[in-house]
């Protein structure tokens, strides 16, 4: 068969005499409104994992009232399997200060801050080198907008936008009550764009290619193309820009090391599929999302030390203020445990399962909504391999 | 600015309410339950326990109904198949977290997760147990508090109400995930840590894991003790709070049934601590009048203002904490119970022949700091402990129950003479402002030889639950010996409640405002809203039993302080005069700065 897996080169391309620079000065030209809606017409959508429409995003945060308004790349990069982002900043951080300062420029926001995920503090250094370049060819340039860096302290649910906020603003990490929304009252209460690092790298290039270009990658439902961090059994991990919606078994084909048992699509939080549904799974938004990672498992992984491994993360990582993701998590480790055991039947698996869709729809924030999907896809794929 | 009104469903009923409201209010206007844990109306919302999740048609995920606000066209569903499969494994989540001893527990009976476990008969519940054997080793270093983390639910609201409420931030949440918990700096004792012992956090606590280090066997053991005189002293806020803990409405009066109580309870006589609140007044009011003489007639610059009340012993260890700069500030009066404590062991046990040593004193009080009050090294001016037992009003309703007495059948009786006899003015001192308005009732007459200019004596602007107040009475008229007061505007300020006081002791420190008499107590609403008082607690619930206060004061025969005939007495008979030497020896203390970790 045909491998028709397309590589693309948007992210990290350079060009010498089109840079961020002079994107960022020719875009800032051009009316905000203008620049929302090439937003919405490239149809991005945010590329951590959730997927809200950016363009609609920006348009919220500009129709907010307020003086003070605030724009936060989140790179806070913390799902286990994903070090894309790792890779942006190193390589085109002027990229995402760009991003970022358009968007200042299109909500109305006079301060931008980068949260560095504390684990990533060995980059802390460079990259304010190369961002106080920027500020300062902000101030040249007499353009009202200065970026800052934070750093975090390694907590994953910290990735989570509002956990994120308090975080910034000195407290506990703990994700809060929606509504209200970031574009409504994010950072110190005021109105909040939040975006990932790559999203804010494709409003950059979006912005220098036109929507067209974009968009004419993908599939409807997902634009563009998407950077994934690969890794497992693959004799070629790393870090790759691929168009959006492609079927998975292309993927498989192209880093799988030919013995490919399963597919963990969006990091530990995410769903794992198993070899008989590689040919009828599209990686975006219509079939399975991702915010990049791509564990790929073969034949000699138990997947229950896999699970096992995320359980055991989500019942470490889970903030813990609310019961059914500080409890749940607990509940599903120390359940399948039980189960492998024989101290549980193996009926006690639908119990938990059951449980997960509490979890999914009573948690406080996406990481307990979430663990769900990687229990329910591995429990149902490879019970056996649970219980004996 | 008025709000526009937004139009719902719940349930299929149709209900308006105003914008902001939450689902959880909306729905309790319809006569809809919806059950709480992490809620509590003084604190701010979480939406952390869950239980209270509903069902919004057109959502993904359910809401909590603490936390969402209600919005034009939603429609609420508070008892759907999603929502009870939902809440039933959130309370069995729970409850796999939580060390079900339930029978073994101080709060058995008394605790909204066990309600919670009732109403959904969780039986036999599924999921593994994961209480941790070492969460089940309670900390009692603290004379006041417990904690028992085996218990904890981790609604916060100890960490709300110990943040929010009381600025103190004893408490606070470390670690996260499965050790997520609630603890003290550095995992220290409460009785190492600025803990204030004020028992707030107590008093809103769903579970048993926070309670009051309760001495009821040591009391019983006390009563039984034939070779013990055993006396009862009851603090002004107990009266009007005790009936709620007994099956009789809140705000209800219980003062005569009460007395008739701990006498079938056993205590050789009952006395009042109302009584030393009056002497309190006695002592502190010719304190603030000499201060001020000092102050503004000898120019004396080592006598400090504002002077502070010191009756709240959750206040006092506040400021050696907080603001050990201004403890010279503080009165150096000993509080009502400790003044009780001191002349029982010494007056009176002399006048009724009884030697110090064979007498007990046992406190009813509205508050657990008055557990670690008792205990400090201060407090022992009669040669023993001042003050033996303290009971919170909590603890006192229990050995009601355990003896098998009929409250709410109980004819009323008076206190035993002496040390029974009170004003209106010491019963006041149960409500914020009240120990202010017992002063101005007394300081104002003795410097002008009038009432103080307020219809009734009632002095409305120092009451009520605002945080913090601020009143001037402007001094006219006055005798001869007190001329330099007249025309003075005297500035008092009060404030009820850690977390004002903290506010108001900024703008003291930074003479942003400057007072001549301040009064502050620990607890929201003063004594009355006290950390030792029936559970639960709410604005609307102190508001009721401050309306109590006032009444059984302005029933009160006498209502001036310096009027009460045993005080005249006790001046006459043994102590000579306010701030004279007996006093200084019996009455008066100093406390000493302490450490903030």
């Amino acid at each position: 068969m045909e491998n028709n897996l397309k590589k693309v080169d948007i992210i990290f391309e350079v060009d010498e005499n089109n840079t961020p620079y002079d994107v960022l000065l020719k875009t800032l030209k051009r009316p905000a409104d203008e620049i929302i809606l090439d937003l919405i017409d490239s149809g991005l959508k945010g590329r951590g994992g959730a997927g809200f429409p950016t363009g609609l995003k920006w348009k919220f945060a500009r129709n907010e009232d307020g003086d003070t308004k605030y724009v936060i790349c989140n790179a806070d990069e913390g799902e286990p399997g994903t070090f894309k982002d790792r890779e942006i900043i190193d390589r085109v951080p002027e990229k995402i200060f760009t991003g970022m300062t358009i968007c200042g420029y299109v909500v109305g926001a006079k301060e931008g801050y980068i949260y560095l995920r504390g684990e990533y503090n060995f980059l802390l250094k460079p990259l304010s080198k190369k961002l106080d370049e920027f500020n300062e060819f902000l101030k040249k340039n007499k353009i009202d907008y200065k970026i800052y860096l934070k750093s975090g302290s390694g907590a994953y649910v910290c990735g989570e936008e509002s956990a994120l906020f308090e975080s910034m603003e000195g407290k506990r990490g703990e994700p809060r009550n929606k509504p209200p929304y970031p574009t409504v009252a994010g950072y110190n209460s005021k109105p909040t764009v939040i975006n990932n690092v790559e999203t804010l790298v494709y409003t950059t290039m979006i912005c220098r290619i036109g929507p067209k270009k974009f968009k004419d990658l993908g599939t409807s439902d997902s634009r563009g193309s998407k950077v994934f961090s690969v890794s497992g059994d693959t004799p070629i991990p790393g870090i790759y820009e691929l168009e959006l919606g492609m079927p998975l078994h292309n993927f498989v084909d192209e880093f799988g090391d030919g013995d490919v048992k399963a597919v963990q699509v969006g990091g530990a939080s995410g769903h794992c599929v198993p070899r008989k549904k590689f040919n009828d799974t599209i990686i975006g938004f219509e079939g399975i999302p991702t915010g990049g990672s791509m564990m790929i498992f073969n034949s000699s992984r138990s997947m229950y030390n896999v699970l096992h491994d995320y359980l055991e993360f989500f019942a470490e990582e889970s903030c813990g203020q609310c019961t059914p993701c500080r409890v749940g998590c607990q509940q599903l480790l120390k359940g399948i445990e039980a189960v492998k055991r024989g101290e549980r039947p193996p009926a006690y698996l639908d119990d938990l399962k059951k449980l997960t869709g509490t979890m999914k729809i009573a948690a406080k924030c996406g990481l307990g909504q979430s663990v769900g999907n990687p229990f329910n896809s591995i429990i149902d794929n490879f019970r056996e391999e649970i219980i004996y | 600015m008025s709000k526009y009104l937004v139009n719902l469903k719940i349930n299929n009923m149709p209900v308006s309410v105003e914008e902001g409201t939450t689902i959880l209010e909306a729905a309790r206007k319809l006569n809809f339950r919806i059950p709480t844990l992490c809620n509590h109306p003084d604190l701010t919302v979480a939406g952390n326990c869950r239980v209270c999740v509903v069902e919004v048609k057109g959502s993904r995920l359910l809401a909590a109904a603490c936390a969402t606000p209600v919005s034009e066209g939603m429609e609420v569903f508070t008892n759907s198949e999603k929502v009870r499969v939902s809440r039933k494994h959130i309370v069995e989540l729970l409850l796999s977290e939580h060390n079900a001893d339930c029978t073994k527990c101080f709060k058995n009976g008394r605790c909204e997760l066990q309600d919670l476990a009732s109403e959904y008969r969780i039986g036999d519940h599924v999921f593994l147990d994961l209480v941790k054997p070492e969460s089940k080793i309670l900390d009692i270093s603290s004379p006041s508090i417990v904690k028992d983390d085996s218990k904890c639910i981790r609604c916060q609201r100890c960490v709300r109400t110990c943040t929010e409420l009381q600025g103190v931030s004893a408490l606070g949440v470390v670690n996260k995930g499965d050790h997520q918990r609630i603890s003290t700096f550095f995992n220290k004792p409460l009785h190492e840590v600025v803990c204030t012992n004020c028992g707030q956090c107590i008093n809103r606590c769903p579970t048993g894991a926070l309670t009051e280090r309760n001495y009821i066997e040591e009391v019983w053991n006390a009563i039984y003790n034939p070779s013990k005189f055993v006396v009862v002293q009851t603090a002004p806020a107990t009266r009007i709070a005790l009936g709620e803990d007994l099956g009789i409405a809140v705000g209800e009066r219980v003062t005569g049934k009460m007395v008739a109580a701990l006498k079938k309870l056993g205590f050789s006589k009952v006395l009042d601590t109302d009584f030393t609140a009056d002497l309190t007044i006695m002592e502190e009011g010719t304190e603030l009048l000499t201060r001020l003489k000092k102050a503004l007639v000898d120019k004396d610059e080592s006598v400090v203002l504002p002077m502070m009340t010191s009756c709240s012993p959750g206040w006092i260890k506040f400021q050696e904490h907080m603001y050990p700069e201004l403890l010279d500030n503080l009165s150096t009066c000993k509080s009502p119970q400790q003044m009780f404590g001191a002349v029982a062991k010494t007056y009176y046990a002399d006048k009724i022949n009884i030697k110090a040593q064979d007498m007990v004193v046992v406190s009813i009080m509205p508050c657990v700091a008055k557990k670690f009050e008792c205990e400090r090294p201060e407090m022992r001016d009669s040669g023993y402990q001042d003050v033996d037992y303290v009971l919170t009003t909590r603890e006192l309703a229990m050995m009601i129950k355990q003896a098998g007495i009929d409250f709410d059948k109980l004819e009323d009786e008076h206190y035993d003479s002496i040390l029974g006899e009170s004003t209106g003015a010491a019963v006041i001192f149960g409500a914020t402002g009240g120990v202010m308005e017992a002063a101005l009732r007394t300081a104002y007459e003795i410097v002008t030889g009038r009432e103080v200019p307020f219809t009734n004596l009632n002095i409305k602007p120092v009451r009520g639950m605002e945080g913090i107040k601020e009143a001037s009475v402007k001094i006219k008229g006055v005798k001869p010996e007190w001329d330099f007061l007249e025309g003075v505007e005297l500035n008092v300020a009060i404030a009820h409640g850690l977390a004002n006081a903290r506010a108001l002791m900024e703008k003291v420190r930074t003479g942003e405002a400057s007072y001549h008499f301040i009064e502050i107590m620990g607890c929201p609403g003063g004594c009355l809203g006290g950390g030792g008082q029936p559970i639960p607690t709410s604005p609307e619930i102190r508001k009721k039993r401050a309306e109590a206060i006032y009444a059984e004061d302005s029933e009160m025969i006498i209502r001036k302080s310096h009027e009460n005939p045993e005080v005249a007495e006790i001046y006459q008979q043994f102590l000579g005069e306010p701030l004279g030497h007996k006093s200084h020896d019996l009455l008066h203390t100093h406390y000493k700065p302490r450490k903030r970790y």
